[in-house]
């Protein structure tokens, strides 16, 4: 056999690997690298979904190591989350609430049927906030720490997998530092 | 008959309207984007062609239907009316979104392989065919096109037997 007869088989193998790995992480692929990763918190002012006299300031975020999750009661994947999101709170997980672009009753309506895992949420009506944030596509869910820095970011809903193997121990790393 | 009728009907009103308990973000109303100035107009539309919508990805900002997309639009046009260039909106965009916002995505290192990558496998193909035709040149001319011995015998067995 000439050597030269290997070369298709050889640029055959690798493409076979190639694309069997993109469809393998086809579920991955919708996940754009955020770039406000190590970047601080972006600058807000809201009034809460809780009390709209009360505001909810990025200021606040600092100082602590906490959960923002972006969250809207027409977002369906948000249900699925929403007990995760609740599971964590009980554990003691400081999490933070952007309701994006809701009314208002309905937000209120999400939070007392489901439970309020927040200590508070922002009320982003307009969806401005969002943007800031880098939101595409509801839920997301941002790791802070103390000095108020952005430090990962979960597209999607949090599963219980995702909670345990990768949230709580980053938490954990960051409150150690 | 006339009874089931009825009922579908009324089924197909009664989805209709869960449907649109259904819908999507609510927030703002959306108010109908007008320029004044055709400077700005322009720019805006060639950005909206530039930028991509981040829910539909193979979509632009224009022809995204994508309740995103049309805020995206909207912060588009304010920043441009406020007399922010292209560049600068480019920038907003990618300092939340990233690169991949652009559909023109800059020439870096993590973005050489994707623009360097076409020129690099069309080189080596031509290089590759060009070997390949020398190679069969050569070998055309080396083995002469005379028959051996063995050969001419066999060719003399053939038109024998006919």
């Amino acid at each position: 056999m000439k050597k030269q007869s290997m070369t298709p088989l050889v640029i055959f193998g690798l493409l076979v690997i190639l694309l069997v790995g993109g469809l393998i992480n086809a579920k991955y692929i919708r996940d754009v690298p955020s770039p406000l990763i190590d970047k601080p918190v972006p600058k807000f002012s809201l009034p809460t979904v809780e009390d709209q006299k009360q505001m909810f300031s990025s200021e606040e975020l600092k100082g602590q190591v906490s959960l923002v999750n972006i969250w809207a009661s027409w977002c369906v994947s948000c249900r699925a989350e929403h007990d995760i999101l609740n599971y964590a709170a009980r554990l003691g997980v400081k999490i933070y609430g952007i309701n994006y672009k809701d009314e208002i009753s309905d937000a209120r309506q999400w939070l007392q049927v489901r439970g309020n895992p927040y200590v508070k949420s922002a009320h982003d009506l307009e969806g401005r906030i969002g943007i800031d944030w880098g939101v595409y596509g509801v839920p997301e869910t941002f790791v802070i720490d103390k000095k108020g820095m952005i430090r990962y970011k979960h597209t999607g809903p949090v599963y219980r997998d995702d909670l345990d193997k990768k949230i709580l121990p980053l938490i954990k790393e960051l409150e150690a530092e | 008959m006339k009874h089931t009728l009825l009922m579908t009907i009324a089924l197909i009103l009664f989805s209709l309207v869960s449907l649109q308990v259904q819908a999507g973000p609510r927030g703002a109303p959306k108010e109908p984007i007008v320029f004044e100035n055709t400077q700005v107009e322009n720019d805006y539309l060639e950005l909206s062609e530039e930028l991509r919508c981040l829910v539909c990805q193979n979509q632009n900002l224009i022809d995204s239907n994508a309740d995103l997309a049309g805020d995206l639009r909207r912060e588009v046009a304010k920043m441009l009316k406020q007399g922010k260039n292209k560049e600068q909106v480019k920038d907003f965009m990618v300092d939340r979104y990233g690169d991949f916002v652009l559909y023109d995505p800059p020439f870096k290192a993590q973005t050489l392989l994707l623009w360097a990558g076409p020129f690099v496998l069309m080189f080596w193909g031509l290089f590759a065919m060009l070997k390949k035709i020398k190679s069969d040149k050569a070998e055309n001319s080396a083995e002469s096109l005379e028959l051996s011995e063995q050969e001419k015998e066999k060719l003399q067995a053939i038109l024998k037997n006919k």
